[in-house]
């Protein structure tokens, strides 16, 4: 068993190693290497960068984040329910009831979170703004997501 | 040396490199590993190379094109001469950029396929490590190559870059739960982790397969597609690098060696992606003709490879079709369809599958003696 998790992180070296000797060895000693300011640049479409990109993000993907963290937590306890149902439901329908009710009530919670609305991407906005055109928002989440809604008009 | 504890592999390839036995003992198990290793190393850079032809062809013949031509008969040798041509480019880090990241998410997001590897059979003794965690073992590790682009994604210091990935990491982070339940039915059917044991239990006529097994299972068989092209982040869910807005998402400023890593990393994903279509409900190395299955030595060893290589390719295929067919969808349709559509049709998929275990166990349709005699 220990051998079998070795080869796992053997693996990871011979990976890396991969990565790294087409990298740095084969194809440093292929490439060119003309250095030049502009080379170095971030690039935005040809115009200097303005800005960092390194900014506050939309609060939007932390909810589909803490949406994620609730739903893997219980599919990873359906995990090792799966592993043994096959034997267990022999005995009796006991471990399904089981299920059915771990389930159910993970469904007040799923419907409960559907009602309001967070499983909804453009709610957050049009329900403060009253409107999907009616906001300003100045982070690119929210320019992105602008954008997209205009080219769906 | 534990016999029982390494995989089979190990032990073929010490028969055949009998030079390893002269090494010194506690070297043993080290070099064997790292001999086991060059072989993924190499299914993931021909399936790379393999991949990235089929995908130009398929394309241009779906526009009615030629597609590569130059190099090569019909092109074949055209993606070789890319892969020597972004070796020659020149490797570009941005001033701006977070450099130990910038250099270490390439190798994040390629060791997260790499690992895949592992577990995928590719015969009853060829899998590097048959775990007994295997279908775990996949769902865990295949979360690390988003870790991978997320680093790049911040590191590059550009605002596609950073949309690119946030939307990648939205996007799997999301379709990781539908996934999940697949997983977690089909491991219901089968009553193992272990990747073998899984396509063991699919031996026989094709009828035992997974998506056979029960009236419900091509839901949860369509389910996984989808999902998986969202994980793959392959059209129509390619958000994180939508050409047309983010210039190339994530990889933006990533050049010559450092791109190509992340390309061979996305076209091993897509193999392994494909591959485990077909393994978990489509019989894997099984043919799904008894007498076919049944061939033994080196003739039935290339029938088992070739037919998992070829259901594989078949999914790589229908992934490439998918792409050149369906526009893009917008961000909001694409959480939708996971919550609102593979969730709930998942879950009740599964319950569904599990009472129907519970009552007909055995070979779903085969047990009601639709083809007796036919089993196992």
């Amino acid at each position: 068993m220990h051998v079998q998790f070795a080869n796992i992180v053997v693996f990871c070296v011979v990976g890396a190693l991969f990565v790294i000797l087409n990298v740095s060895v084969v194809s440093r000693i292929l490439r060119p290497t003309v250095r030049d300011p502009e080379k170095y640049e971030t690039y935005e479409c040809g115009e200097p960068a303005i800005g960092s990109a390194w900014i506050r993000f939309d609060m939007r993907f932390y909810t589909i984040a803490l949406v994620f963290v609730i739903f893997a937590v219980e599919v990873a306890f359906m995990y090792p329910w799966a592993l043994v149902f096959k034997q267990l439901s022999a005995v009796g329908p006991f471990v399904f009831i089981e299920m059915v009710v771990f389930l159910l009530i993970l469904a007040v919670g799923f419907i409960y979170a559907w009602a309001k609305g967070d499983l909804e991407w453009v709610r957050s906005i049009a329900s403060q703004r009253g409107g999907p055109e009616g906001r300003s928002g100045s982070n690119p989440g929210n320019q992105t997501d602008s954008s997209e809604r205009k080219n769906a008009a | 040396m534990p016999e029982t504890t390494t995989g089979a592999l190990i032990y073929q390839i010490l028969e055949l490199l009998p030079f390893l036995k002269e090494l010194p003992e506690f070297l043993h198990i080290p070099m064997l590993m790292f001999v086991t290793g060059l072989i993924p190393v190499t299914v993931i850079s021909l399936v790379g190379l393999v991949g990235v032809y089929m995908e130009r062809k398929v394309s241009a013949f779906m526009q009615i094109r030629l597609g590569p031509m130059e190099y090569g008969p019909w092109g074949t040798l055209q993606t070789l001469a890319d892969g020597i041509k972004l070796m020659g480019k020149e490797d570009i880090i941005p001033r701006e950029a977070d450099k130990p990241l910038f250099i270490l998410a390439p190798i994040a997001a390629f060791v997260g396929v790499f690992l895949l590897f592992i577990a995928i059979p590719f015969d009853r003794d060829i899998i590097v490590v048959d775990l007994n965690v295997g279908i775990f073992y996949l769902a865990a590790v295949a979360s690390i190559e988003v870790v991978g682009i997320i680093m790049a994604g911040w590191a590059s210091n550009n605002k596609w870059s950073l949309l690119g990935a946030m939307r990648e990491a939205a996007q799997v982070v999301a379709y990781e739960i539908p996934v999940g339940i697949c997983l977690v039915t089909v491991v219901i059917v089968s009553g193992s982790f272990s990747m073998v044991d899984i396509v063991e239990e699919q031996k026989g006529l094709f009828l035992n397969w997974f998506i056979f097994r029960n009236p419900v299972m091509w839901v949860v068989f369509i389910a996984f597609i989808i999902a998986s092209l969202a994980e793959l982040k392959r059209a129509p869910f390619d958000l994180p690098e939508a050409e047309s807005e983010l210039v190339s998402g994530f990889h933006t400023e990533y050049s010559g060696m450092r791109f190509s890593i992340f390309f061979i990393a996305e076209y091993g994903a897509m193999f392994v992606a494909s591959a485990l279509i077909a393994i978990l409900f489509l019989g894997g190395y099984y043919t799904g003709i008894p007498f076919l299955d049944n061939i033994d030595g080196i003739l039935g060893i290339l029938i088992r490879v070739g037919a998992l290589f070829g259901k594989a390719f078949a999914f790589l295929f229908l992934q490439m079709w998918i792409r050149w067919t369906l526009p893009r969808i917008r961000l909001d349709q694409m959480f939708y369809l996971c919550y609102k559509v593979l969730v709930p049709f998942g879950f009740v998929a599964m319950i569904i599958t599990a009472f129907w275990q519970m009552v007909l166990p055995g070979d779903g349709f085969m047990s009601l003696g639709w083809a007796p005699g036919l089993g196992k």
